[in-house]
């Protein structure tokens, strides 16, 4: 079956997604993730949309949800490289996405989610030098 | 207004869906529409191509270049023979959704066209016409 690649690099997980997505491949994305995070015990994931043409509302909500569930799973998510126009569109459309952590590219991406990472520990206490 | 040229797409399995919005995409460039323009007529599509998918169990997308004299653009029809939609009014509302979709596709795709007419009746099927010009 067709599958988007999830790259893992340490604690994160990175996902560029550079096919017009049907809808089946998105939910597919959506369960690859969500499973990939549980197994790996993943803390955050980099999700590339920079060549993404279009950005519809099953699309965004995909989106959205991967956010939602990795928060639940204990990951952080940071969507990076949308289209001016993608995010015009999206706007446009209903879709503002809140809750969904972004950033320009993938560089300012993964400072982010190092930063929302260490940030989060810090909270929870949960520092792997404490233990 | 006249038809400078037409085709027709069936809408019959998700993959349809991609393949439409690729076309339309073709066909915004050939108009040259602006990039925001392509997207949201692109955007446009795809929504109301799976509604026609989705809710009313597959249909056809007729689209045509038409000119009004002073200005092109690109019309595209959605037409399935579902069960219709019973309350225009209440489908056309943000938010509002029978399936497990956030209730964005009528609303939304209406706000990025300039055109936007639809006719339903229950039992026969539906019928969304939108036009975005150059």
């Amino acid at each position: 079956m067709e599958r988007i690649p999830i790259l893992r690099m340490g604690n994160f997980l990175l996902v560029t997604i550079q096919v017009d997505m049907h809808d089946q491949l998105a939910m597919t994305l959506q369960d690859d993730l969500t499973n990939a995070i549980a197994n790996y015990g993943s803390r955050g994931v980099l999700i590339d949309i920079s060549s993404l043409e279009i950005v519809d509302s099953f699309i965004g909500r995909m989106l959205a949800n991967i956010s939602g569930m990795a928060r639940i799973l204990d990951a952080q998510t940071v969507l990076v490289g949308m289209q001016p126009a993608v995010a015009i569109t999206l706007v446009e459309l209903g879709m503002s996405m809140p809750g969904v952590k972004t950033a320009l590219n993938v560089e300012a991406g993964m400072d982010l989610l190092r930063e929302l990472v260490s940030a989060h520990r810090m909270e929870t206490g949960d520092d792997d030098s404490e233990v | 207004m006249t038809t400078l040229k037409s085709e027709s797409v069936d809408i019959a399995g998700p993959t349809d869906v991609v393949i439409l919005r690729q076309k339309v995409r073709a066909w915004s460039i050939e108009l040259k529409f602006s990039l925001v323009d392509q997207t949201k007529m692109i955007t446009a599509s795809s929504e109301l191509a799976r509604n026609t998918l989705d809710h009313g169990g597959g249909g056809r997308c007729l689209m045509e270049m038409v000119s009004n004299g002073a200005r092109s653009g690109l019309r595209l029809t959605f037409e399935d023979h579902g069960p219709g939609i019973p309350d225009i009014d209440l489908a056309l509302k943000d938010g509002y959704s029978t399936g497990n979709g956030m209730g964005l596709g009528l609303s939304g795709s209406k706000r990025l066209v300039n055109e936007f007419q639809i006719a339903s009746k229950v039992g026969e099927g539906t019928r969304i016409c939108v036009v975005r010009w150059k």
